[in-house]
Formats: C-alpha cells, sequence, structure tokens
C-alpha cells in the first residue's frame, strides 16, 4: 500500500464514525465489560487492521488499532522483538488493549504499557483524524495525548493506528515457584518479569541470558515449574505493593506492582483509587473532548 | 485574562507610559504577595527581574516579580494573587531550560521552586520517593544511594536542573535508552492549578483510576498548572556495570555501529556518540584519554546481571568490528567509568574552547537516519559559516547540534536561528521529530505546524484549557497563538509581546 492509500485507511474510520450520532467500538471484546457496556442500541464500529510498517533497527512498529496482539508479536517474533502486552486471548486487538489500559502480568519488568506509545492516530468526538506524539523512540513535541488516550476506555477518541516501541525477546524465559516470603525476593532478585503470589505459593518469572536465570533462581531457592499459574478473572483491585500482604480468599497478586486478580466470591471485586481531588478535572476533560458524549457512551473510566 | 487588558497593550504602544502605569500596578501586586507569603519570599528589584528573565536558551522575556515559595500553600497564594490582579505566572525550576520554557512573557510573575527542595519520604517497599519540586536531579540519586535506588532520567545538566523541570520538561538523559525518559519514572503529581486548586494526578496504588492526567502534565512545560510535589518511582542500581569506548576512524562507521547494536537485539543502558570536534574539546577538559584524531567515538553502557552484560559486551564487541572499529576500551573500574562519562557530561561546557558561544539544538530522527542528517547538518553549519559540534544520545536517535559562534560578530545570531531552522527542517524531513527531550516552550513553538495539522494543535489546545481556561500559567508556550478554535473564548490573540531572538 501506497502512504495515500494508507491515509485513506484512516479517512475510511472517520467516515465510519462519523460527526455526530453515539457510536462505539469493538475489538475482540476480551475485555469488554471494563468500566460498563456501551449504552443500548449505540452503533459499533471496527478499527482497521494490519502493520503498516515495521523497522527492526529502529525497534518501532506501525499497526492498525484493530490488529490482533497475537499476530503482531508473530510478525515481531520473526526479529526476536515484541511488545510485552500479556493477554490472555492473543485475538486482543492493540486499540482494545491499550483503551482498556491494563498492562500485563510482566508489568514488573517492562513496565506500563502506555510507555510503549510513542505516537496515536485517533478519530476524535467531531470526527476529524488527530495525531499526537510522534514516530521516533523519544519526542517531547507538544502535549502527550497519546498517554490520554491509553485506559480511556474509547471515550476521548476511537484510535485508529499507532506507532508502538518494542522490546527484544529475551534469550531465557523461566518460570519457578518458592514457598517462602515473597518479600525476600522483591528485595533481592534483579529486575524479576513477573512475581505472583495466591498467600501460599509465589511464581517467578525470571528471563534474560539463560546463566543469569539459573544463578538467580540458584541463589534464591527456585523451583522449576511448568509455567504461570492460572490467573483469577472475576475482578481486579489496584493496590499499593505493600498492602499486598493481609489479602485472604481467591486471588493472585503481583507483587512489586500491586495489581491483585481476584476469584469469584472475593469481598472486594474492584477498587481502583481515585486521583484525589482531581474527579471534576477527569469529567471536564471529557466534557470538553466529547461534550455530546457520543464516544463510548455508557463507558466510564472515572470512579 | 491581562493579556489582552489595557495594560499589556499600553505596553506594547507607548512603552514609556507603560513602565510608569506597569510600575504601578507591579507595586500594588507586590504588595498583595507580600501580604500572602512574606517579604523575604518576594523579590522584585531590577537585577531580579533580569536574572529570572532568561533560561538557558538565547531567549529573554520580561518578569514583573520574582516569588521563592517554601510551600504548596505559598504557591496557591501566589497563584491566586496572580490571577486576581491580572498577572500570568511562569513556574521555574533552575532555569536549565533550553526551549525558553520559563522565559516570562508579558511581565508574568516567575514562581521559582528553588526552596521548595526537601525529599519528603522515600519508600522502598512501595518503590516511591515524595519528592518537592525544587530538589535537583542529582541530589535527588544522592539520596538514594543509601538504599541501593536512583532516579532513572540523568539529564547532563543533572547537577544543576530540578525535578520539577524534569517533570514539566519529560526530560531525558543518556540513561533513558535503557529506562525511559521522566514520564516512566512519574508515579504522582500534586499541581497547583490556575485557579489555585490543588489536585492529585496519578497514584501510588497500582492502577489509578480515571484518565491519566499525570501522564498528560509531564512534558506540559509549566502551562497546566505547579507541580508542588512529585512521587517518583525509585529504580534499583544495576548489579554490574560496564562502560565501553568505541573509536572509529570514519564517523559513519560509528553511526551505522549504533542501528546494528539495536538491530542485535541490544539495548544499551546509554548508547552515546561524539564527533571528532566533540572528542577534541572534551579530552582537553577531561583528560579522560579519549582519542582526538577519532572520526567518531561511541560510548556504551551495559548493566544488569553478571553474564547477561558479558554477552552483550561480546556482541557490542561483534558488531563494532564488523563496522571497522578502531579500538574497543572497556573501563576497568568506577573511577575510569567516572572520567569517561565526566567527559561526556560537560561535553557542551568544553565547547567554549572553541567559541565563547553556542546553540545546542535537539531533534530526534531515525537511528538508521543518523550518518545521513549528521552529514546535513555539517553541510549546513559550513553554509551558514558555523561551528557544528555533536555530542549527541544517537541510541535513540537523539541528536544534539552545537553551533559553535562567538556573539560579538555582527549579523551572528540571524545566520545560527537560520541554520537552527534548517537543522529542525532536515530532521523533520527523515522522519524526525521537532524536540526529543528539551521541549517546544517559545523557541520551537511556530514549528509545531511543521509537524502537526491545525486539528492536531486545536486538539491539544482543547485540553490544555481545561486545565487553565484563563490562560494564566505560563501562557503563549507550546501551542501557536493560531492553533485557538473558534469555542475558545477570551483569546484574542492580540497584545502578545514577543522576545528578541524569539523564532516568530
Ligand atoms: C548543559 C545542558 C545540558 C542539558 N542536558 C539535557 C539532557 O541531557 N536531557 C534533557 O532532557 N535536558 C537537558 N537539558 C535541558 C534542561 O536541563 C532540562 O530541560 C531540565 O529538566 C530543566 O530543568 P530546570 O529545573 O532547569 O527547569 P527550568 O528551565 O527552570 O524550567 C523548564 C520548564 O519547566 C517548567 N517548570 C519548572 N518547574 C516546574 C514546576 N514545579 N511545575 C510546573 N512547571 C515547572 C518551566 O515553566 C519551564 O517551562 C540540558 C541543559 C543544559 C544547559
Amino acid at each position: 500500500m501506497t502512504a495515500v492509500e494508507h491515509e485513506s485507511v484512516v479517512a475510511a474510520f472517520a467516515e465510519e464514525i462519523g460527526r455526530s450520532d453515539p457510536v462505539a467500538v469493538v475489538g475482540a471484546k476480551t475485555q469488554w465489560l471494563v468500566g460498563g457496556e456501551p449504552a443500548e442500541g449505540v452503533r459499533l464500529v471496527r478499527a482497521p487492521a494490519g502493520i503498516i510498517s515495521y523497522e527492526p533497527a529502529e525497534m518501532t512498529v506501525k499497526v492498525r488499532a484493530g490488529t490482533t496482539i497475537g499476530s503482531l508479536n508473530e510478525e515481531l517474533g520473526q526479529h526476536r522483538q515484541m511488545v510485552p502486552f500479556d493477554v490472555d486471548d492473543r485475538s486482543a486487538t492493540v486499540g482494545g488493549v491499550l483503551s482498556v489500559g491494563r498492562s500485563g502480568i510482566r508489568r514488573r519488568r517492562y513496565g506500563h504499557i502506555r510507555d510503549f506509545v510513542l505516537q496515536a492516530t485517533y478519530v476524535n468526538a467531531v470526527g476529524d483524524v488527530i495525531s499526537a506524539g510522534g514516530p521516533t523512540v523519544k519526542n517531547v513535541s507538544g502535549y502527550d495525548l497519546c498517554r490520554l488516550m491509553v485506559g480511556s476506555l474509547g471515550t476521548l477518541g476511537l484510535i485508529a493506528e499507532v506507532v508502538l516501541r518494542c522490546v527484544p525477546v529475551p534469550t531465557a524465559s523461566r518460570w519457578f515457584t518458592y514457598d517462602g516470603d515473597p518479600r525476600n525476593l522483591d528485595a533481592s532478585l534483579f529486575q524479576a518479569s513477573s512475581i505472583l503470589w495466591n498467600g501460599d505459593t509465589t511464581w517467578v518469572l525470571l528471563e534474560g541470558h539463560e546463566a543469569d536465570v539459573e544463578s538467580q533462581a540458584g541463589k534464591c531457592g527456585l523451583q522449576p515449574t511448568e509455567g504461570a499459574p492460572l490467573v483469577p478473572k472475576h475482578g481486579r483491585l489496584s493496590k499499593r505493593p505493600s498492602d499486598l500482604y493481609g489479602l485472604t480468599g481467591d486471588f493472585l497478586a503481583e507483587i512489586g506492582v500491586g495489581v491483585v486478580h481476584v476469584g469469584v466470591g472475593h469481598l472486594e471485586t474492584s477498587g481502583a483509587v481515585e486521583q484525589t481531588g482531581a474527579r471534576h478535572l477527569h469529567r471536564a476533560v471529557k466534557e470538553r473532548m466529547d461534550p455530546k458524549n457520543r464516544l463510548n457512551p455508557g463507558r466510564c473510566p472515572i470512579l | 485574562m491581562h493579556r489582552t487588558g489595557p495594560i499589556v497593550e499600553l505596553v506594547s504602544t507607548i512603552s514609556d507610559a507603560a513602565e510608569t502605569i506597569q510600575q504601578l500596578d507591579t507595586s500594588q501586586l507586590v504588595k498583595h504577595l507580600v501580604a500572602a507569603i512574606g517579604a523575604d519570599s518576594v523579590k522584585s528589584g531590577r537585577l531580579d527581574q533580569h536574572l529570572y528573565a532568561k533560561d538557558a536558551s538565547v531567549l529573554r522575556g520580561t518578569s514583573s516579580v520574582v516569588t521563592l515559595p517554601r510551600c504548596t500553600a505559598d504557591v496557591q497564594a501566589i497563584v491566586r494573587t496572580c490571577t486576581a490582579n491580572g498577572f500570568s505566572f511562569v513556574a521555574r525550576g533552575s532555569g536549565t531550560g533550553l526551549a525558553g520554557g520559563a522565559v516570562p512573557l508579558d511581565n508574568a510573575v516567575i514562581i521559582a521552586t528553588a526552596r521548595m527542595n526537601a525529599v519528603e519520604e522515600v519508600d522502598v517497599e512501595n518503590g516511591f520517593a515524595w519528592v518537592q519540586p525544587g530538589v535537583l536531579n542529582l541530589d535527588l540519586s544522592r539520596a538514594l544511594l543509601p538504599y541501593g535506588r536512583h532516579f532513572a532520567p540523568d539529564p547532563s545538566s543533572q547537577q544543576a536542573c530540578s525535578i520539577g523541570g524534569n517533570v514539566a520538561n519529560n526530560s531525558g538523559g543518556p540513561h533513558c535508552l535503557a529506562y525511559g525518559v521522566t514520564s516512566a519514572h512519574v508515579l504522582a503529581i500534586e499541581v497547583v492549578m490556575a485557579d489555585g486548586e490543588t489536585v492529585m494526578l496519578g497514584g501510588l496504588d497500582a492502577e489509578p483510576s480515571g484518565y491519566d492526567l499525570r501522564g498528560l502534565f509531564v512534558g506540559s512545560e509549566g502551562t497546566l498548572g505547579v507541580a508542588t510535589r512529585i512521587a517518583v518511582r525509585l529504580t534499583p542500581n544495576p548489579p554490574i556495570v560496564k562502560t565501553l569506548l568505541l573509536d572509529f576512524v570514519q564517523p559513519n562507521d560509528g553511526a551505522a555501529t549504533v542501528s546494528s547494536i539495536i538491530a542485535a537485539g541490544v539495548v544499551p543502558a546509554a548508547l552515546e556518540m561524539m564527533d571528532q570536534r566533540a572528542v577534541e574539546v572534551v579530552e582537553a577538559f577531561a583528560n579522560a584519554g579519549y582519542p582526538t584524531d577519532a572520526g567518531a567515538v561511541l560510548l556504551v553502557e551495559l548493566d544488569g546481571m553478571a553474564d547477561g552484560v558479558a554477552a552483550d559486551v561480546e556482541t557490542v564487541r561483534r558488531v563494532a568490528h564488523a563496522n571497522s572499529v578502531r579500538s574497543v576500551r572497556v573501563a576497568a573500574d568506577d573511577a575510569e567509568r567516572d572520567l569517561l562519562w565526566k567527559g561526556r557530561r560537560n561535553a557542551f561546557g568544553a565547547v567554549a574552547r572553541l567559541k565563547p558561544d553556542y546553540y545546542l539544538h535537539d531533534t530526534v530522527v531515525p537511528r538508521t537516519k543518523l550518518q545521513e542528517v549528521l552529514e546535513k547538518v555539517y553541510e549546513i553549519a559550513d553554509r551558514y559559516e558555523l561551528l557544528a559540534v555533536n555530542v549527541f544520545h544517537a541510541g535513540d536517535g537523539n541528536l544534539h547540534p552545537i553551533l559553535a559562534y562567538d556573539s560579538r560578530e555582527p549579523g551572528v545570531m540571524d545566520r545560527v536561528h537560520a541554520a537552527g531552522a534548517e537543522i529542525v527542517k532536515a530532521s523533520l524531513d527523515a522522519g524526525g521529530v521537532l524536540s526529543g527531550e528539551h521541549g517546544i516552550g517559545l523557541e520551537k513553538r511556530d514549528y509545531m505546524p511543521l509537524m502537526f495539522t491545525s486539528a492536531d494543535l486545536a486538539e491539544q489546545d482543547r485540553v490544555r484549557s481545561v486545565f487553565d481556561p484563563a490562560d494564566s500559567a505560563n501562557p503563549m508556550k507550546v501551542i501557536p497563538s493560531g492553533s485557538r478554535c473558534g469555542d475558545f473564548a477570551g483569546h484574542t490573540g492580540s497584545g502578545h509581546t514577543i522576545p528578541e531572538g524569539a523564532w516568530v
């Protein structure tokens, strides 16, 4: 495809979104209920799919929002690169994962998924195509509207395409279990990719050079295991890392991060904490960017 | 707000009469400010006005009053006093910014954070520290040393620049290649908004509810409010660090090595490049044993666990040899490593050996286009009879062309600006961006349309106006004035006083 044809894909998406009636975007519906279901009867659109360009030597990829994480990582994997968007279902789309804004279980090592977005092209409430950020790995030109899009549940704009930063696939990647207090590991492991704890057993993912993985595991008394534990799906809590140790019931906590995955029957099901005193500001942002509340009506990322 | 008010119009038309009126008006303002925060925190002498009228760029504005708050409540009182009296305000850290971000326009009140310099709390288990905005970058990392942690963004100006400035500019540094820029290292920000209210953006728990207003604030260059407390993320110090100096006869071999290292799957902690002129001045200053006859050198830092680092060192060696490296020197100990970095960090100052003045640029290009754009930079500098020196964050394609000159030469500034404009355009033509870390401020404000459409800019301004509808927080920065949409009341775009030297 030529550059002009690429632009026409975005333009067609903008056309489909239109300028006035309520509209919601659907990806693979893997996290469809987060933040509420879109209002009844709202028109559904799908973002375009496909990798637009991939530059392994730049470690960046330009990809349409409807592309699945699975197919993206397959392509990147050919060059031993990846985006660490750990999803349970590989059919989840790039746009969906970013709009929901929940990082995967390797956040401890790779950071928040929002930090992988270099540029975002989206359609705003009045149907204009907006581009924010820049295509290079480093950029501070203008306001960082990309950050605003991540986690917004499509309530500020519908993402058409993004430029993402990639990282190398580690040469070794291995799961272990540990019987002791996970706090010991938190302090003594350098850059563990994931430490998960269910109140009883601790699972650890070590990634990097083979020999480092072995020596770290040996030093801390970790036992090799098949793979990641089953992650409870019923709810998700947001805590400080130090607040995880009083948890009871069916849960799996991300040590050092503070995300807690909880199962059916857990007392708490959601626990995001408000950005103190800023609620009116969040509302004002929404009102300013989508005064008619036409983008994903019914969904709300604000407490 | 006051930018369209009678006082400003007078200032820009009949300057003498305006001076008197302005004087009167300022004395009222000073009185109110003194009542609010105490006389020792308010300075309005000519010397202070002069000192705070510029940052580290060549731009100069006009300030009215300089305030030195001690706490958040002081900042709130200052902001409220400003708005009540029709003045805008500009937050200022250490004034090391290079894009004119802290340069006051239209007699804005300066809010200098130098006295708000406490590291309030270090919480290792939760991985954060609460700091006040005036804490200097290097002081923070020193304070974290006993905990085996550091603050990852390390601008070359780290001895002088403030965390508040780092947050406002989303600053980078050599080690941001692997660790990410400031935005990835800030968890929460307490902000005094233009209406004097305090809000907390972001949070200390894993997934704060709502939009990522924290991420929006980082890099907003003081236009969304004043950061009064910042929760920074702590980064564990790596167990092993290796620093390599690669010496190339041909500059293009150095540039090719940069993208080949990345393509080989190694993301160094830092990957810096210096051209021949840079090596010469740096070596004369630092005596670090830099090869002064090299066409280019790369400073590569690898960190992590022992075996991974050892493997990466070998990969870098192999790639460098494939690109005709002349020698590879691995720093034997911390002392040697510090010496090599001392050279790099002081490179800008060392340029004074060539010419008394310099203009430091900041653009980013794709790594694979480094050599092409570097050649363009030399060609442009030659054409304008300026001396170009290049020392930059090569790993992320972040160019820092330095144009060295002597300001006593008549007309030289015109050449410096014209050359700068061409460098910016050459970077954009190569698929790059306006700024990698210094920001837009005033310097590049009017270049924004080269990178963004009018719809993009209107969208940015729409978001900005949610925070500061009256445009009183660091007005006239970042977004060119023509970007206002019709639905923004109160912005007529008249009465702006643009300082001398601004690229308009
Ligand atoms: C020799 C030299 C080397 C440099 N190297 C680098 C480098 O490697 N990487 C890099 O990124 N930059 C570099 N810089 C640029 C500069 O040091 C950074 O931008 C730095 O973060 C600015 O900090 P400051 O405290 O000096 O901010 P100032 O210059 O005082 O202000 C910069 C901006 O921040 C705003 N601001 C300051 N404090 C606050 C606050 N509390 N709340 C809201 N807004 C605020 C100001 O209004 C202004 O817009 C360099 C500069 C020099 C002179």
